[in-house]
């Protein structure tokens, strides 16, 4: 009787959130699927079955190279991720393991460097670019990325280190372990997890940018945010490949999520569990 | 002895990332308060002078002002208010035994993954378009007219396309939580016959409080910058009815040119960026330790 | 080549100073906007590369506002990003007047610029000095469906004026079957709707400013123009016109939802090719209307031009390029590739002398007729201290056209009045010349 009721009610809850699921996916899911239309169905009307057409990716491959700016994405997101854990880690681990009266005010500030509006800044940026030959390079952007991602990642880093326990190190030190010990045997195993989604979460940050690394760049070191901005044509119909210009995009990093989702869930925490 | 030590080694591993941060707040900062008080048109930057406090005064004078910073916090608040809500309830619903969870779960973050450009022009063209969406087909097939929603409800369309974007970072949090949460006292409290709505008040609530603060902290900071959506979307308009405090600025230096009126306008945005943060902090900071 | 070392020269090469310029081979990096005609260019570029070896080229192709933003800020900041500018009748003489483009002279002999239409050259030049070499320009007309016409018993005259329009519209419109008697731009914008409300404007014999740059949204004949219009759009226009801009309305129109059209001469060669449009072959044009009585048609000119920089490190190349581009014998290369109707249109009396031409272009007469007519030195019968067609060509008119824009927008959503609207209008120009400094 009780597991009837609770099939029933798995089924039912199962039902609620494929329903739930499927609604918050559909623009994606609509997206992938007009992508697959000739850009004459796309505007026909609803339908979710598509004539399987890839003229629409033909057509973007070949106004616009994917691989070039593919590969920029890849750089820029990863190397101003690898940059901000290198400066990140260390920063993160002295403020959880030997905090000061001020540790909280000074994340609390790195936060708030967050909130100037980018576009107020540009033109002095822009400048700096110019002068320092930093306009359109990987590099650039790399460390404009890093900077921006900076405050975030070591919030992240820092609460994720806060949950190693103090308790672990002080029985290690009875033991006898060595300051190298512990750091290499005990800390590091306990904070890869933490590192690693953070990482994550970086790259996608990282990757969505859409404001730098338009505005810095021109063709050598242009990533996919500038690819999508030439799809959007104001003039013929362009849904379709749009579309398919969307789908290229955001592909790599809806897969890498997707297989990554686990690490991400942990990593998101922010500390948040207790 | 050893404490001093460690003292000065954290000292010196913070450092570089202090000091980083100082220098890429400090330069922009600066220059951007030094451009404030000129009159500074990139296009035609023969007549730049001193201008004083004349580009805040213009600034806040605009008439889009005092509605840009309404439109500010009813965005950002709208967007807390549904990612918030809706969070709790797709975590709760994602965190009991389902079939299929892991798929559920992974459907249900992907629009994390989306930029926010292309989020808003899927929205734009395919989903909210009067003629060719999907909620003008909805619409007509109940026999209704379409609304045009842009038009219509602009600031509303662009509160659904942001939360569509946060939903699943606060969902992804909310549910890290929910799954701390102790199952004995809930077991327990079920068997003293708690209803269901007083376990989630007393029980559940009370420890999301952290998760919750931390969802709205992070998410208020990249919500006050949002304008991306609003370009794509509505271009702040009709009238000046989807018009924020950042888009304004972003009129003012990419539409104007006017370096010294966006500079006057940045540097408004920080200072009241930094009320709601210390507002904010005083408010639910408490909830971090 | 591998990637790493191309990364490696590409990093070399930026850290270099300008002096060490590459010896042989000559990158040109051409900045241009997404539009059909500019996507077709990108495809034929090999024919010029195989012309002119030792240039090769990169495209940064880019959505219209992207591609303002960037460019202005790279010119402005003499970024030298950028060697080839597509730029439209709005920037060049701004631009010019600082200084920031490349005269034009010295162009290869067979460019023959005298074939250039005078309307579109006068517009891209400052004092007799051509700045920007037009790749393809257009005016406004009319379109309209010949067969909805002739249903509703109407015959549309070749110069019709805004009763007649008015009048076709309402026997034209038949919302039971989504077919709406007029389309017109409401999206807000300076290159949208104010785009075309300054063409009406200018017909109803209104002006922006008067000779001491004082808005006029308060005179009678902006008032008379902005009602007009209002009412026309509510009582005869689609549903969430307020969103609607050229590219909206052209899929409405190829569907066969618009009775009439109202806009950039360059959508005839979209409506009526059967490929896109449902309407094709049951298309006419009709000119541009005017008040009655008033002899003013709206005076709406657009060149896409392409420009060089000053800024360019390779202004040779760079002409080089642009007079493949701009050349008769890029015209024909898109005749013999895609057809006549796809080549280039509004630049060159030749094109329109061409018999092939015409006969596969229903629209050219008619094109050719509103191009000729447009006087962008004058656009209003009143006096004024600017010049421009559907823009006024001061730096400002950016910023001013698209919050006007924002005001007319927010009229056709129905969220305030005419009047409202225009007062707001009054208000927010009035208060950004005074700053501007043309208001003294």
């Amino acid at each position: 009787m009780a597991r009837a009721i609770s099939r029933n009610s798995k089924i039912g809850w199962t039902v609620a959130a494929w329903l739930v699921a499927l609604i918050i996916f559909f623009p994606i899911l609509y997206t992938i699927i007009t992508s697959l239309k000739t850009e004459q169905e796309a505007i026909a009307g609803f339908d979710l079955i598509p004539s399987f057409s890839f003229s629409s990716y033909e057509t973007v491959q070949n106004q616009n190279n994917y691989f070039r700016p593919f590969m920029n994405s890849v750089v820029i997101a990863v190397g101003s991720t690898l940059l901000a854990l290198i400066v990140a880690i260390p920063a993160a681990w002295a403020m959880a393991f030997s905090p000061t009266k001020r540790t909280k005010d000074i994340l609390m500030w790195m936060l708030s460097t967050k909130m100037m509006p980018a576009v107020a800044v540009l033109v002095p940026i822009y400048l700096i670019f110019l002068r320092t030959g930093l306009m359109d390079t990987r590099t650039g952007l790399v460390i404009i990325l890093m900077l921006m991602n900076l405050p975030i990642v070591i919030w992240m880093l820092y609460t994720y280190f806060r949950e190693i326990p103090g308790e672990i190190l002080e029985a290690a030190r009875m033991d006898g372990a060595t300051l190298r010990d512990e750091i290499l045997y005990i800390l590091t195993p306990m904070a890869v997890p933490g590192i690693a989604s953070t990482m994550l979460l970086n790259i996608i940050l990282a990757w969505n940018e859409a404001f730098w690394t338009i505005q810095l760049t021109t063709t050598n070191a242009a990533p996919l945010s500038a690819f999508i901005a030439s799809f959007s044509s104001p003039q013929g119909l362009f849904w379709a490949k749009l579309s398919a210009a969307s789908t290229m995009a955001i592909a790599p990093i809806l897969i890498l999520g997707w297989f990554s989702q686990k690490q991400l869930v942990r990593g998101l925490t922010f500390g948040a569990v207790k | 002895m050893a404490t001093r030590q460690t003292a000065s080694l954290a000292r010196l591993m913070r450092a570089p990332a202090i000091i980083l941060l100082l220098i890429w707040m400090l330069i922009p900062l600066g220059m951007t308060l030094y451009y404030s008080f000129l009159n500074y048109n990139l296009l035609n930057p023969a007549n730049t002078s001193w201008a004083g406090w004349f580009n805040y005064q213009y600034f806040y004078t605009d008439p889009a002002f005092f509605e840009a910073i309404w439109n500010t916090i009813v965005l950002v608040m709208g967007v807390l208010l549904i990612t918030v809500c809706g969070g709790i309830a797709i975590a709760m619903l994602i965190d009991k035994p389902i079939f299929g969870q892991g798929i559920v779960r992974i459907l249900v973050i992907s629009p994390f993954f989306v930029m926010p450009p292309v989020a808003a022009l899927i929205w734009k063209n395919m989903i909210m378009h009067p003629s060719y969406g999907v909620f003008a087909d909805i619409a007509k097939f109940f026999g209704a007219s379409p609304v045009d929603w842009f038009a219509t409800y602009p600031l509303l369309s662009i509160i659904i396309i942001v939360a569509w974007q946060w939903l699943p970072f606060a969902t992804l949090i909310l549910l890290t939580s929910l799954q701390s949460l102790d199952g004995e006292q809930m077991e327990a409290a079920e068997m003293d016959g708690a209803p269901a709505i007083s376990r989630f008040i007393y029980l559940t609530l009370p420890h999301m409080a952290r998760a919750i603060t931390v969802v709205v902290l992070i998410q208020t900071i990249f919500l006050l910058g949002i304008y991306a959506e609003i370009l794509v979307t509505t271009n702040g308009g009709p009238g000046y009815a989807s018009t924020n405090l950042t888009f304004l600025i972003y009129r003012a230096a990419r539409l104007n040119f006017d370096i010294g009126g966006a500079a006057a306008g940045g540097i408004i945005a920080v200072i009241l960026a930094n009320f709601v943060a210390i507002f904010l902090m005083r408010a639910v900071g408490k909830n971090l330790d | 080549m591998n990637r790493t070392i191309r990364a490696l020269m590409g990093a070399t090469a930026l850290c270099a100073t300008a002096g060490i310029a590459a010896a042989q081979d000559t990158t040109l990096t051409v900045a241009t906007v997404n539009n059909g005609d500019m996507i077709r260019m990108q495809g034929l570029t090999s024919d010029f590369t195989e012309k002119h070896p030792g240039i090769t080229v990169e495209w940064v192709t880019l959505e219209e506002n992207i591609l303002r933003e960037r460019v202005t800020t790279d010119i402005a900041t003499q970024g030298g990003q950028y060697d080839v500018l597509t730029i439209g009748t709005y920037e060049v003489p701004i631009w010019a007047k600082q200084q920031w483009l490349v005269p034009l002279d010295g162009m290869p002999d067979d460019y023959d610029a005298d074939d250039l239409l005078p309307a579109v050259s006068e517009a891209l030049s400052v004092d007799d000095n051509l700045y920007a070499a037009p790749f393809y320009g257009e005016s406004a007309m009319v379109m309209y469906r010949t067969d909805l016409a002739e249903a509703a018993g109407i015959t549309m005259p070749e110069s019709p004026t805004w009763a007649d329009i008015k009048a076709a519209a309402e026997a034209m419109t038949d919302k039971d079957n989504e077919v709406y008697g007029i389309c017109l731009r409401g999206k807000p914008g300076w290159g949208e709707n104010m785009a075309f409300l300054t063409a009406m404007a200018n017909s109803y014999g209104a002006r922006w400013f008067d000779m001491d740059w004082q808005p006029q949204f308060e005179s009678e004949e902006w008032n008379a123009a902005l009602t007009d219009y209002l009412d026309l759009m509510t009582n005869y226009g689609p549903p969430g016109a307020s969103s609607n801009g050229f590219n909206e309305n052209l899929s409405l129109f190829q569907q066969g939802k618009c009775g009439m059209w109202i806009d950039a001469t360059v959508a005839a060669s979209f409506v009526t090719d059967p490929e896109s449009s449902t309407v094709a072959d049951k298309v006419s044009f009709a000119q541009f209307p005017n008040k009655e009585g008033m002899d003013n048609h709206g005076n709406w000119l657009w060149a896409w031009s392409l420009a060089i920089p000053a800024s360019s490190q390779k202004q040779d190349a760079a002409k080089q390029f642009i007079a493949w581009a701009t050349s008769k014998g890029y015209t024909e290369l898109v005749a013999s590739k895609d057809g006549w109707r796809a080549a280039p249109p509004g630049t060159r009396t030749s094109l329109y002398e061409n018999a092939d031409y015409q006969s596969e272009a229903p629209f050219a007469a008619m094109t050719l007729q509103a191009i000729n007519a447009a006087n962008t030195q004058k656009s209003s019968v009143q006096d004024i201290p600017y010049t421009g067609g559907q823009f006024v060509a001061i730096p400002e008119f950016q910023g001013i056209g698209t919050a006007v824009g924002q005001q007319f927008s927010a009229a056709l959503a129905g969220q305030m009045s005419a009047e409202d609207a225009l007062s707001a209008a009054q208000a927010n120009t009035t208060r950004e010349m005074t700053r501007a400094g043309y208001i003294k």
